[in-house]
């Protein structure tokens, strides 16, 4: 067995123990007994009841999780830029307020009509981020990505909370938007989401060796037969779709999408044919495991994965940025 | 014939033409100020009742004017003050960043000064219970600690300030993510309470908050002012605002302090307003041109938004909305037109 191939092993190992782990830990202890009987179908106690929570929970945080370190690593493909990530460059809070607008004044109210609208809200993002980053001398560099991202993605939180102040009184579904976090997981959610996520992940592995030629240049790319402009959308828009999809369903959560593909590069290195489904793989379990940890480190109350995602992910942010040299800035 | 007076103006034209464009600075500041002071005295007087001009006069100078010496005093007053005070803060500071880092993005509030201030407010309230003035204080060192570790981790053979801005925007998102943990803590919090610390609100606004805020910008910004000649030198960079007179490390290390304490008093009054300190100087620049120190035009941008959108946010809406919400719906279309306008021009970033 190759080494790439252990890893990969490796790391769905470590998913399923984060599964276990997650439906294991949570603001009440459970005891292993009530933990093999809930898994089983029993619903008889409190405790067991806990777990039948617990276990969409999971599965929500595995695919958004998924879903987000996927968009990373292609996101880092397409633009060639190190500190690509969909919190960073505003798109999942584009897809946030484009949700909020649509509740708030297209009456939308199911989470089918969530993802669309959310989709087409990450595009936007995308679309108006990039452009603005790239003008002017020197093309999108990570410099001009990452501010045009982060001014973006303050002033969508601005409208977010400008429309949502005079309709929400209480702090928690406001916060939904803000601030990301699994814990309203229900079957339903998931299956809503999936199909989108599995499209979205398709168009995104389809490029994975396109990805492995945009990396070259784009000049270089053509001549080797690459069709570039091809392989930008289809990477472009599977990215957007995972985005939007997952922040319907999870909220704008930042930095997963980031510290990924970082991770992983330092392992199988810089072929996106592993790159993209390690990414996957590790993105499920970081997220799994914050939600974890935000579960545990508040008992009795809960701290949302988005909050603890970032704790996390941005010191890794700094690390990239410190690491980059001047020029590439 | 080289000296021909149409090829080459006469020194004397020369010196006129500075004269008229510093007259022309002096008149668009004037015409600021009046805005300011325009827009104070309708905040003194609007509200759910109107009072006249005389009798908000007579508020302050201390006379007894029943109904008003309340609403006018104790509610509207500091509030007015709050918004015109914090405003200054945010509008200099942002300006004194922006010049010193030569980058029109890279004001206090995206490179997460305001983000380390509001976070230790947060704390400060929430989680050690201190009173007002100590959470000034608290609200300082965290902005002067964050400013040291963002300028730290830029470190690496000189700092760069490309590497300065980007570290400082993962900071801003740590540290924001604090805020918010600590305000999901608090969960008995309302949201109003709330949204002061997300984006910045007047509404907390009594004397005991008000009065560290006006009492440092009496100290800090003359401070800052003083060295505005310095700072315009030191654009052209270091050898050369040297060989000009500059003590460079001192000049730097003065502007860096009164201006982070600037935000961290006006954070800790009124949070972080959002966009305040990134516009206002862009917005001064467009309206007295450029050549000279924009500090005290940036000061009044800072005071007019902040006070404009706070009528706005009370009176125009169905909704009470906390004056960063305002100030950052309309910051997102003018960020967006500066971008591109920067872009155009040839600038890079």
């Amino acid at each position: 067995m190759t080494y790439r191939a252990t890893t990969m092993l490796v790391a769905l190992g470590a998913l399923v123990l984060a599964g276990i782990l997650s439906v294991t830990f949570g603001a009440r202890e459970i005891g292993y007994a009530d933990l093999v009987a809930a898994l089983g179908g029993a619903q008889d106690n409190i405790s067991q009841a806990a777990v039948a929570q617990r276990i969409p929970r999971t599965f929500l945080a595995m695919l958004v999780g998924a879903a987000l370190g996927l968009a990373g690593a292609v996101m880092q493909g397409v633009t060639r830029n190190p500190l690509a990530d969909p919190g960073i460059l505003g798109v999942t809070s584009g897809a946030s307020l484009a949700v909020v607008m649509g509740i708030a004044f297209f009456g939308l109210s199911t989470p089918g009509g969530y993802i669309w609208v959310a989709i087409v809200g990450a595009a936007l993002a995308a679309a108006i981020v990039y452009a603005v980053g790239s003008m002017g001398r020197g093309g999108a560099t990570p410099l001009k990505l990452a501010l045009a991202g982060a001014a973006m993605s303050a002033a969508f939180s601005s409208l977010v909370s400008a429309i949502l102040l005079p309709r929400i009184q209480v702090m928690d579904s406001f916060r939904f938007w803000q601030i990301g976090g699994v814990g309203g997981a229900t079957p339903e959610k998931i299956l809503t989401a999936l199909p989108f996520l599995l499209v979205g992940t398709l168009m995104s592995i389809a490029v994975a060796r396109g990805l492995n030629s945009l990396a070259l240049g784009d000049d270089l790319a053509a001549g080797l037969g690459e069709r570039v402009a091809l392989t930008r959308g289809v990477a472009a828009v599977g990215a957007v779709t995972l985005c939007g999809a997952a922040t319907a369903v999870a909220g704008p959560i930042a930095f997963v999408g980031l510290v990924v593909p970082h991770a992983c590069r330092l392992v199988v290195g810089t072929d996106h044919r592993w790159l993209l489904p390690l990414s996957m793989v590790v993105g499920a379990v970081l997220l799994t495991l914050a939600d974890v940890v935000g579960r545990v480190v508040a008992r009795p109350s809960e701290v949302d994965v988005g909050i603890i995602t970032a704790l996390i992910g941005a010191p890794v942010f700094i690390v990239i940025v410190r690491r980059m040299r001047a020029r590439a800035l | 014939m080289s000296a021909s007076p149409t090829t080459r103006p006469a020194p004397s034209a020369l010196r006129l033409g500075r004269r008229r464009r510093a007259a022309s600075r002096r008149r668009a500041a004037a015409v600021l100020g009046l805005l300011v002071l325009a827009l104070f005295a309708v905040s003194l007087m609007v509200g759910q009742t109107f009072y006249g001009p005389g009798e908000v006069w007579r508020v302050i100078l201390g006379q007894e004017v029943p109904g008003a010496s309340f609403t006018v005093g104790t509610l509207r007053l500091p509030r007015a003050v709050l918004g015109l005070v914090a405003g200054a803060a945010l509008g200099m500071a942002g300006v004194t960043f922006q010049t010193m880092l030569r980058n029109p993005l890279a004001s206090p509030d995206i490179i997460g000064i305001s983000a380390g201030a509001s976070a230790a407010a947060v704390v400060g309230i929430v989680v050690l219970r201190v009173d007002e003035a100590l959470v000034s204080g608290l609200a300082i060192v965290a902005a002067l600690a964050t400013a040291l570790v963002i300028y730290l981790l830029a470190y690496r053979d000189g700092v760069l300030g490309t590497r300065l801005i980007l570290i400082g925007i993962g900071i801003a998102a740590m540290l924001d993510s604090v805020v918010a943990y600590v305000i999901v803590r608090a969960a008995a919090w309302d949201l109003q309470v709330a949204m002061r610390w997300l984006t910045g609100s007047l509404n907390g606004a009594t004397w005991g908050v008000v009065l560290p805020l006006v009492l440092a910008a009496v100290v800090l910004m003359p401070a800052l002012l003083g060295q505005a000649r310095q700072l315009e030198l030191l654009q052209h960079g270091d050898d050369t605002a040297s060989a000009l007179g500059v003590r460079v490390e001192r000049t730097r290390l003065t502007v860096i302090v009164a201006a982070v304490a600037l935000i961290a008093f006006a954070t800790a009054a009124a949070g972080p307003i959002a966009f305040v300190a990134f516009l206002a100087g862009p917005i001064a620049a467009r309206i007295v041109g450029a050549g000279g120190s924009l500090m005290v035009p940036a000061a009044l941008t800072g005071s007019l938004l902040v006070l404009a959108a706070d009528l706005a946010g009370q009176h125009l809406f169905g909704t009470r909305y906390p004056v960063g919400v305002i100030t950052g719906v309309l910051g997102a279309p003018y960020l967006v037109y500066l971008l591109i306008r920067t872009n155009r021009a040839g600038g890079s970033l």
